[in-house]
């Protein structure tokens, strides 16, 4: 690879993958539409968009990663990729203080408004607790236990950072067999942990006639834990492509930046599910 | 930083080094594929100004309509569209990706980079766009017409209207993701690409204004992400954020979008004063009064700008202890802002001065954001924005400090580095009456509406009292005045990327960056390859 220079910073040639993902995303936006508006036919091109946009990425990453082991990226590329991935780490910081802000404001306003005196000749009968579904015509239903399965899910991340951070040290060291074995282990944490979460929805929407309709309680349950969720699994995904990468032969000990940034964005998963815990689940 | 390198090629092969000073390749593909931050540039201003006419010509219908009391050319569930897209238009469509093109033109060139870290991200952020406008634009077409909620999207109207309230959710969350990646490229450039000596306060101040301003993008954008995400599931999922039978409150909406949207207020105007700030200096040959208080003021107007959001709402029955501590946060931000206006009026202060377009556009800044300023004081005094809440006054306000201060200060910006882009002069003439024709038209359109808040007339409504007639009348006046001057400006700029008087490398002998000193005009497609020293 010739065209790197001794210091010099990697600019990427032109790139067709910008405009498939455009393409794919407006695909996307417009099969959405149309399905959330009851119109079957949007299934075409939300279908056509994501598997357009599934392409880009391969694609996509595909470039980087060989770009990457083609030695083009010095170290001042990789300080671009630290910069920018803890500011992208950031914006998924605030993107969940959106819903934290929702628990918080539902809890410690609206609610107690909603049951004060002022509303007492709409709603006579409702008065403020939480969990709660509001006050007309609230469903019978019960919260999720904090101690049981979230308890559990609780270990399991937290284990999985313990594991993950294994897999770097040995990263560091030069150890392939420790990496791939600590790596496997996180996986699979992550992979138990979307199990028991589909399996405490199906318990909760079965047993605990708890749902994403159940009131502001339901919908700040299912989108700060579904979001959540989806989170993690872009994480389990990102660290299988890592895990690929690391059998394949990728990364060195001083150059491994690919598996940092999935660690710093499992660490963040992490940290969300703490706050998740206490604040969703327990308080 | 010592040398920079450019690839040509999509696989890694080799590639001789004399490919890295060829110039753009021709045809749609260079536009389509591009990499290079100056196209990208070039794309994000073509946009905005495309979408400022859509967005304008929305706007003189609503003035047109708006002539005369009673309805006469639109029905007012139209009107509510068009001063709902116009709204969003010009907010995401117009002002945001003109700033972010002269963030793409000018930030590597003034900290002496070669391109903006990710170009390939920099581009998908560019073609982001399309889609968003096109949902955007395109809702007008479907059963039930565009989004009629006003530009902020509140519960519970938004919940009730059709499938074109979805297509705008998606266009907020495409438009989004595009500004965030493009804050996050900007951010890693500044924070990591600058030339050896360019220490962070010697950076130019534009590119401290972007540093800041990409900095509220990437914190408040992802909120005004979750906010669309609530609305959509509370239409199509049966949540209850924003439902009061469930527990919810539409209010909840109003705090989380604002939220975003003071943050956002300032994200289109910190560039402005960046460019103002580059532009008096350069016409009153001497330096920036102040540069140090200008980067602190420029922090602390943004750090305040979250703890502000309330003021926007001080009708809707929040504590009396949240209308105070609101009210004077607000009055607060008058303090680092009344720092960077006297620094402006202290640079010109015994200058060499000379008044040619693009300084004539930031003195019309100065002046008409000021009263911006004072009038957004007005409204910050909790009891007298109970009267004024929803009138006119509110809409005199912010076009004075979005039209005449971040789109003056965007075209006091073209003018002044066109020569630098194209190589040619513009004509000098032209620049001036089309400054003089916008500098008419705006006070004519909207200082009255002050006089129309002031009497009581309300906003977003298609008819109106008879006694609100004449200055209604000269408003609409105003505003033809102003949208079809810009046409102007569109030749100008066409006339000059053509030909005209070729420009010298530094164009205005004040002007001191980077661009001026150590590149030539035109400037050639790539820059810095090499990065300058700077001392």
């Amino acid at each position: 690879m010739s065209n790197a220079q001794p210091g010099g910073y990697y600019f990427a040639p032109p790139s067709h993958w910008p405009v498939v993902g455009s393409v794919a995303l407006f695909f996307m936006a417009i099969g959405g539409v149309l399905l959330m508006n009851s119109y079957g036919v949007g299934w075409v091109p939300f279908g056509i968009g994501f598997f357009t946009l599934v392409y880009m990425l391969f694609g996509w990453f595909g470039t980087v990663i060989r770009e990457s082991e083609g030695g083009l990226f010095n170290g001042q590329v990789d300080m671009s990729f630290r910069w920018a991935m803890s500011w992208f780490i950031f914006s998924e910081v605030m993107f969940f203080a959106a819903f934290f802000g929702a628990l918080f404001y539902a809890r410690v306003y609206s609610l107690p408004w909603l049951g004060d005196i002022d509303n007492k000749l709409l709603w006579p009968d409702f008065a403020t607790h939480w969990p709660s579904a509001g006050p007309y015509r609230p469903p019978e239903f019960s919260a999720m236990h904090a101690l049981g399965i979230p308890a559990i899910n609780t270990l399991l991340l937290l284990s999985s950072g313990v594991t993950v951070t294994w897999a770097h040290w040995a990263l560091k060291k030069g150890d392939r067999q420790n990496l791939i074995f600590g790596l496997s282990l996180t996986i699979m944490l992550g992979l138990l942990f979307l199990g028991l979460q589909i399996y405490e929805y199906m318990h909760a929407y079965s047993d605990l006639n708890l749902k994403l309709t159940t009131g502001v309680f339901g919908s700040t349950f299912f989108m700060l834990t579904g979001f959540h969720g989806f989170h993690v699994t872009l994480g389990v995904t990102m660290l299988i492509v890592i895990l690929f990468r690391c059998v394949a032969g990728h990364f060195r000990p001083e150059h491994h930046f690919g598996f940092e940034a999935v660690s710093w964005y499992w660490h963040f998963v992490d940290v969300v599910w703490l706050l998740l815990f206490v604040f969703v689940y327990w308080v | 930083m010592s040398t920079a390198t450019h690839a040509h090629d999509t696989h890694g092969h080799d590639h001789a080094h004399a490919h890295d000073h060829h110039g753009p390749p021709a045809g749609f593909s260079r536009w389509m594929y591009t990499t290079n931050h100056k196209d990208i540039g070039t794309m994000y201003l073509w946009f905005s100004f495309a979408m400022f006419l859509m967005g304008g010509s929305m706007a003189l219908l609503i003035r047109a309509e708006l002539f005369q009391p009673g309805l006469q050319l639109v029905e007012p569930q139209f009107f509510n569209s068009l001063t709902t897209v116009h709204g969003l238009v010009m907010v995401f469509g117009a002002i945001m990706p003109a700033f972010v093109g002269f963030a793409n033109w000018l930030v590597p060139m003034q900290i002496g980079a070669a391109d903006m870290a990710f170009p390939r991200m920099n581009n998908w952020s560019f073609w982001l766009l399309i889609p968003a406008a096109l949902l955007l634009v395109g809702s007008f077409f479907v059963p039930g017409g565009a989004a009629a909620s006003g530009w902020t999207l509140y519960p519970p109207l938004i919940i009730q209207q059709g499938m074109s309230i979805d297509m705008t959710i998606l266009a907020v969350h495409i438009l989004g993701a595009s500004s965030i990646m493009g804050s996050i490229n900007i951010i890693t450039t500044i924070l990591n690409l600058r030339a050896p000596g360019m220490t962070l306060m010697k950076m130019p101040l534009f590119v401290w204004t972007w540093l800041i301003t990409a900095y509220l993008l990437i914190a408040v954008m992802p909120v005004l992400a979750g906010a669309v995400t609530m609305l959509l599931t509370d239409r199509h999922f049966g949540t209850s954020f924003f439902n009061a039978a469930g527990g919810g409150d539409p209010t909840m909406f109003m705090h989380i979008f604002w939220f975003f949207g003071h943050p956002e207020v300032y994200i289109m105007i910190l560039p402005a004063f960046g460019i103002v700030s580059q532009i008096i200096p350069a016409f009153a040959r001497k330096p920036l009064f102040g540069y140090a208080s200008m980067v602190y003021a420029t922090s602390s107007i943004a750090i305040l700008s979250f703890i502000v959001w309330g003021h926007h709402m001080f009708t809707v029955g929040m504590p009396a202890a949240g209308n105070l501590f609101f009210m004077y946060a607000t009055m607060l931000i008058a303090v680092p802002t009344g720092v960077k206006i006297f620094n402006w009026i202290a640079t010109m202060w015994k200058g060499s001065m000379t008044f040619e377009t693009p300084m004539l556009f930031a003195v019309g800044f100065l002046c008409l954001f000021t009263i911006g300023g004072f009038s957004g004081l007005v409204l910050a005094i909790t009891p007298v924005d109970i009267t004024l809440h929803n009138t006119y006054y509110v809409v005199a306000h912010f076009h004075y400090v979005l039209v005449s201060g971040a789109l003056f200060a965007i075209m006091a910006g073209i003018y002044f580095w066109l020569p630098k882009w194209t190589g040619h002069m513009y004509s000098e003439g032209l620049g001036k009456l089309h400054f003089w024709l916008s500098m008419i038209g705006f006070n004519v359109a909207f200082f009255p509406q002050h006089f129309l808040g002031l009497a009581g007339m309300p906003r977003r409504i298609p008819d109106y009292a008879l006694q609100f007639t004449e200055w209604n009348q000269i408003s609409t006046v105003g505003a033809f005045i102003f949208g079809f001057s810009q046409l102007l400006f569109l030749y100008i700029v066409i006339s000059t990327i053509r030909g005209g008087a070729k420009a010298p490398d530094r164009t205005w002998e004040g002007a001191d960056s980077l661009e001026w000193t150590h590149l030539p005009s035109p400037v050639p497609y790539h820059t810095f390859e090499t990065a300058p020293v700077v001392k």
